[in-house]
């Protein structure tokens, strides 16, 4: 009779257990939660603050009462937000459709075609994989500054397409699809490129997907290039336009209105990656492990 | 049927063109800059061919100052990211309620523009005339005194940068290892549970070796990626960061490319080969490591 | 250490949304297992026999019934409490431990009174090492052993903390034809040598009756049979059973009793009493036939494979519930090859009748 007590006892303290880790853990994790949401939930309760209240909470207020949309609207009049928008559209949507399309024909030469050299030409790729961006931005500075490309978008564009290693990632993808649907194809009298286009592409759709959602991000939030290339407010793209805006726009004090900006920006990844939650993170996730 | 032709290189040409024109060129040209003495862009001229550039930039206070920063803020956020992420992607696995919500929420500085939350972090953090900002106000509640993380002294705004930069890193990280973790064969933590083994004996026994590879990969992408800080900076303390003592050694790059010191390319050139020592020698004595504690 | 399952049952949550119903993986598992012996689990996939494995080891816990391990209910118990070894499937051998920190493992876990000095948990590791004969293979990590090997290292780890019970999953499936006659042999020798009553989960019939002293026999959560293999092969409960055991398998017939007379279509093969008219399913082991060019089972002769001792006759006939009937017969038996046909007569005790409607076993007298 004695064991059976014992017994109960294990079976309780190892529930206990259980609970309290539980406990832990989701604190823990809540905790957490909150110190990410807070700077987006503190940028856009500041956004809707009058800049007349925000000034004079010297205790900062966790709330507010008269939320107000004047700074949105200031944030689109008072500096060119808008300009900033359309450019970094036009910036990233360009940049991506490049990318895509050098990438595609690279990855399928190298994955399908045979040639002589390609072995030679995949290991010098794959060695460029390793070159950091910071190496060769001098000189691309100095290029783009000589050909009198600066503050223009063909200069910001062409040395921001090229990926070594989206090459890389279709190119494994593209490898894997068998050989027979070629030979197929190419009994039925399929050219490369009708081949390349109506199987291939599709059945890497994935690939594609993680691709250009990975050279969006990095578009939309790129700085150091855009930084160095342009110094007309004209062809400035988001992240440049809110350094600008911090150094000078508004006055410099008017951080309800730069929140409001600061909101605009960052909203539409978010919204982007709300909506395409699970492909985005799959993506991020094959492209960093397969890095 | 795979005859071999040259039709391959034309599917392969704007690729080579592109990463030729302005990677494979600039990577010989950086070199070449990096040696031209007095090189002046405007007339495209120099003076001679020797070490002057690196010894330059070698005895450049401001460099020492962006090597010293970035050292600083290598040695604090990988391990303390690394650390963190491991804790919440270890939690993240244990739990089955929320968790999709939890990982949403974790996510999200990632898809974030780094200059545009940079600056809500610089409300947060920064004292002004007529407010302490927030972290003041929550420092004040625990009866510390007011500190300007963003004007003031040197370590209160390397603890801004390094709690940003770890901020922005952690959600690459948590995703990584989530996934990682969760890769690994349910089986084995059965057959330890049959053994009667502690929680924490299980993780430290037979999770985090089978996840090392992981580890390890976060680990060296996460030097490479301190090393390479420039943004998080700028966004934090705007763009005159030798002003603010924050400078990191890409943001000296730039400041020698273009601003108000710029235009030296040739120093630009030979910072920026420093950088690549710096970060190869730690990738080699990375993986050197890493191969003496991966057993697969 | 004997072990009781007493009514256990197991469900798991549909995992189709819409429908409500639980799935119902053990259903009213009733058995006493007796103390030292070897059980064959042996069912088709999905049978629930790993559910009931993985109940008395304690990784699940049942929604009903109990588990006894002696007079201990160990119901509720979590498995380390319950002093169970497991040998997985693929074995869960810690990749980056070697053969020597993988058997220490579960002796590293101990804690308090039954925590082991170092030297005694060596010297327990190295015991048991020699017991499954892995003992020049300590220093070695699990990728560089071959799957025979592995499988033994796996028992031994389940073996080094002397568990009352050693459960086996699938311990054989994972292994070549070659290494699965001679490792099932291995683990009969084990489990006589240590005496630990142990159970083990199969789908292959063949590898459960070769070693097991008692088989259970599964069909989607109920249990069929209990007994011994011979016993179970000899005298099926039901249509399941009999096709279930036996290589060639029973050939199932429909026949019917029509006055005291079997018969499989039109062919009268046997008189039987005690049973009044009505349809069958007829089962007739292979070895059950009996060339006899007067006998009363007619088949379409397709063709004889030679197997050595043996001969196999492969042939077909109108009322076969499959399309061809396999009837192993001594090599000595003169076969006419050229005949379209081949006439049998059967072996009385090698003949099941099952009910058409419920596969239930029907006993008759000859």
């Amino acid at each position: 009779m004695t064991k059976h007590t014992g017994y109960s006892k294990i079976k309780k303290s190892a529930k206990a257990r259980k609970t309290v880790g539980n406990v832990v853990i989701y604190t823990l994790l809540t905790l957490w939660a909150v110190m990410v949401l807070f700077p987006f939930y503190w940028m856009l309760l500041s956004s809707v603050k009058s800049y007349g209240s925000y000034t004079s909470e010297f205790i900062p207020a966790f709330f507010t009462l008269s939320p107000t949309m004047e700074n949105y609207i200031s944030a689109f009049t008072a500096v060119p937000l808008a300009g900033y928008f359309v450019n970094t559209l036009i910036f990233t949507v360009s940049t991506t459709a490049i990318m895509l399309v050098v990438t595609v024909f690279a990855a399928f030469a190298f994955a399908r075609l045979n040639f002589k050299g390609k072995n030679v030409a995949f290991m010098l790729f794959l060695a460029l994989m390793m070159i950091p961006n910071e190496l060769v931005i001098v000189t691309n500075f100095v290029t783009i500054t000589t050909l009198d490309m600066r503050n223009t978008f063909l200069g910001l564009i062409l040395p921001s397409v090229t990926s070594v290693f989206y090459i890389y990632l279709l190119k494994e993808n593209l490898a894997q699809i068998p050989d027979e649907l070629y030979y197929a194809a190419k009994v039925d009298g399929t050219s490369d490129l009708k081949y390349l286009f109506k199987v291939m592409l599709p059945i890497c759709k994935p690939t594609i997907i993680t691709i250009v959602i990975l050279k969006v991000i990095e578009c939309w939030n790129s700085f150091v290039w855009p930084r160095l290339i342009t110094d007309d407010a004209n062809y400035f793209l988001v992240s440049n336009g809110i350094q600008e805006i911090r150094e000078s726009g508004f006055g410099r004090e008017n951080i309800p209105a730069m929140m409001a900006a600061v909101v605009v920006i960052s909203v539409p990844l978010i919204v982007l990656f709300l909506i395409f939650r699970k492909k985005v993170m799959a993506g991020v996730s094959r492209g960093g492990t397969k890095g | 049927m795979d005859r071999r032709n040259n039709k391959g290189w034309l599917y392969l040409l704007p690729a080579v063109l592109f990463l030729g024109f302005f990677m494979v060129y600039p990577l010989v040209d950086v070199f070449i800059y990096s040696f031209e003495e007095g090189y002046n862009s405007a007339s495209q001229t120099f003076f001679g061919v020797g070490s002057y550039n690196y010894s330059y930039v070698l005895h450049d206070p401001y460099f020492l100052q962006a090597v010293k920063n970035t050292f600083i803020l290598v040695i604090i956020t990988v391990p303390v990211s690394t650390g963190l992420a491991l804790l919440i992607s270890a939690g993240l696995n244990s739990i089955k309620a929320l968790k999709k919500l939890f990982q949403t929420v974790y996510f999200l500085p990632y898809v974030t523009n780094t200059l545009a939350v940079g600056l809500v972090f610089m409300i947060l953090f920064k004292k002004t005339a007529y407010s302490d900002g927030l972290i003041n106000l929550l420092i004040n509640w625990f009866g510390g005194a007011s500190v300007d993380f963003i004007d003031g002294p040197y370590w209160a705004k390397m603890f801004v940068l390094c709690f940003y930069t770890i901020w922005i890193v952690l959600p690459f990280k948590v995703l990584i290892l989530t996934s990682a973790l969760a890769s690994v064969n349910p089986q084995y933590y059965d057959a330890a549970k049959v053994d009667g083994t502690s929680k924490l004996r299980t993780f430290g026994k037979i999770t985090l070796p089978m996840i090392s590879p992981m580890i390890f990969y976060l680990i060296i992408t996460a030097f490479i990626g301190a090393f390479k800080a420039y943004s998080d900076a700028v966004a934090l303390f705007g763009t005159d960061l030798n002003a603010a003592e924050m400078n990191t050694i890409v943001g000296y790059i730039y400041d020698m490319l273009y601003g108000n010191s710029g235009g030296y390319p040739s120093y630009a050139s030979a910072a920026a080969i420093v950088l690549l020592v710096i970060v190869l020698t730690i990738t080699c004595i990375n993986s050197l490591i890493s191969k003496k504690h991966i057993y697969y | 250490m004997k072990v009781v399952l007493q009514n256990l049952s197991k469900a798991f949550p549909s995992r189709n949304k819409r429908v409500n119903a639980d799935v119902i993986a053990v259903r009213d598992f009733n058995f006493e297992i007796p103390d030292g012996k070897l059980i064959g689990l042996l069912g088709p996939s999905g049978c629930g026999k790993s559910t009931a494995l993985n109940l008395i080891c304690g990784l699940l816990t049942p929604t009903g019934g109990r588990i006894f391990f002696g007079d201990d209910d160990v119901t509720d118990l979590p498995p380390e409490n319950r002093g169970v070894g497991l040998v997985f499937q693929n074995y869960a051998l810690y990749p980056h431990l070697t053969v020597r920190q993988n058997i220490l493992f579960p002796l590293q876990n101990l804690k308090g009174e039954d925590r082991l000095s170092k030297a005694d948990m060596l010297a327990r590791a190295h015991e048991v090492a020699g017991l499954v004969q892995i003992g020049e293979l300590m220093d070695r990590r699990p990728s560089e052993l071959s799957g025979g090997q592995q499988q033994r290292v796996a028992i031994a780890r389940a073996l080094v903390k002397m568990p009352r019970i050693l459960l086996l999953d699938e311990p054989l499936s994972n292994l070549d034809a070659r290494l699965r006659l001679q490792t099932r042999e291995e683990i009969r020798r084990i489990q006589r040598q240590t005496q630990i009553t142990t159970v083990f989960v199969t789908h292959d019939q063949e590898e459960a009756m070769s070693i097991s002293d008692i088989i259970v026999v599964m069909r989607s959560g109920v249990v069929e049979q209990i007994g011994k293999p011979q016993d179970v092969y000899d005298s099926p409960v039901n249509l399941f059973v009999a096709k279930f055991l036996g290589t060639p398998p029973i050939n199932v017939f429909i026949g019917k009793v029509d006055g005291g007379t079997l018969f499989i279509g039109e062919d009268a093969v046997l008189d039987i009493k005690g049973i009044s008219d009505r349809e069958v399913y007829v089962g007739i082991r292979p070895e059950g036939f009996v060339l006899d060019s007067g006998g009363p089972l007619c088949c379409n002769l397709s063709r004889v494979e030679v197997m050595g001792r043996d001969v196999s006759i492969v042939s077909s006939h109108d009322a076969s519930a499959n399309p061809t009937i396999r009837s192993i017969i001594n090599a000595e038996s003169a076969v006419d090859f050229t005949s379209a046909n081949v006439r049998f007569t059967v072996k009385p005790d090698k003949v099941f009748l099952f009910s058409r409607e419920t596969e239930d076993r029907i006993f008759f007298e000859v």
